[in-house]
């Protein structure tokens, strides 16, 4: 029984581990800062929950503590990754051939729009 | 069994941290590195997290909810910055 | 220490030494040199996890990476206006 939990504990730490590996090719891969961001923020958000519950699998009396780090990162990730990508956005870093849609760069075009008059 | 597959998580973080290193030294502009940053604290927090394992010693997963604070209040720091001067 | 856990501690050595040279680099922004002293001190509060000792990990945590860096990116946004960053 408690060995069925350590496999099950150890293949969940691998495939989050393995999701962070992806991340990280894509971080590698993609072609410009906004693809890249999605790359490393939700692959690595993903992976890092699924490590820790592997790791709770594996010791069962350390959960409460792996619970609140794993709740204390699916609040924060995306907040940082949202804080990032504006801050990119309004730096002006320069989109690649291949991103087509911008939705903030039409909402605020449709402000000064509404604006003007 | 499950040595082998902590073994084999390690070393598909490392190669995960390597990767992003690279990215932290090659990204032509300052949202890049950030970003490569924002990979490379959330990667180490799974490194302290298998750390912990490795030892035994359930102390170290408070250090790696410090980890996570610190890095969180980094990343918004310098966004805010870049973004309009603090 | 198992071999795992000596990896671990040279690719954070090589790391830190890369992002210390990175943080010397005269030809950047100056808030990526800051960032990259930052790193150096996270990755140093892992090093003396590794090295069993985790008060001084996370007292390194807080002071060298948290409020050094705050203290850095707050007086620079202060002082800013007259040269380029």
């Amino acid at each position: 029984m408690s060995s069925l939990l350590a496999v099950v504990g150890g293949i969940l730490l691998v495939g989050g581990t393995a999701f962070l590996l992806f991340g990280a090719i894509g971080l590698v891969r993609m072609p410009d800062a906004y693809n890249r961001l999605q790359a490393g923020t939700k692959t690595t958000t993903l992976g890092t929950l699924l490590s820790l519950a592997g790791v709770a699998c594996l010791h069962p009396e350390w959960a409460l503590k792996l619970l609140l780090i794993g709740i204390f990162l699916l609040f924060t990730n995306p907040l940082s990754s949202q804080v990032l990508a504006r801050a990119a956005h309004r730096i002006g870093v320069k989109k690649a051939p291949q991103t087509v849609v911008d939705r903030l760069e039409e909402d605020l075009a449709e402000k000064d729009l509404g604006a003007r008059p | 069994m499950a040595d082998v597959l902590v073994y084999l998580a390690a070393t598909l973080a490392g190669v995960a941290f390597v990767l992003a290193l690279i990215r932290f030294i090659l990204g032509p502009s300052s949202a890049d590195r950030i970003i490569a940053f924002d990979s490379l604290t959330i990667i180490s927090i799974t490194g302290i997290v298998l750390v912990a394992l490795a030892e035994g010693r359930g102390i170290y997963l408070d250090v790696a909810l410090v980890y996570a604070l610190l890095s969180f209040l980094g990343v918004i720091v310098v966004a805010r910055y870049i973004e309009r001067g603090f | 220490m198992t071999p795992m856990l000596i990896g671990m501690s040279l690719l954070l050595a090589v790391t830190m030494v890369v992002a210390g040279v990175l943080a010397t680099r005269p030809s950047q922004a100056l808030s990526i040199s800051i960032l990259a002293a930052g790193l150096v001190s996270l990755l140093a509060s892992v090093q003396f996890l590794l090295l069993a000792a985790p008060d001084v990990a996370m007292t390194e945590a807080a002071i060298g990476s948290g409020l050094t860096t705050f203290l850095f990116f707050f007086v620079l946004g202060r002082i800013r206006g007259g040269d380029r960053d």
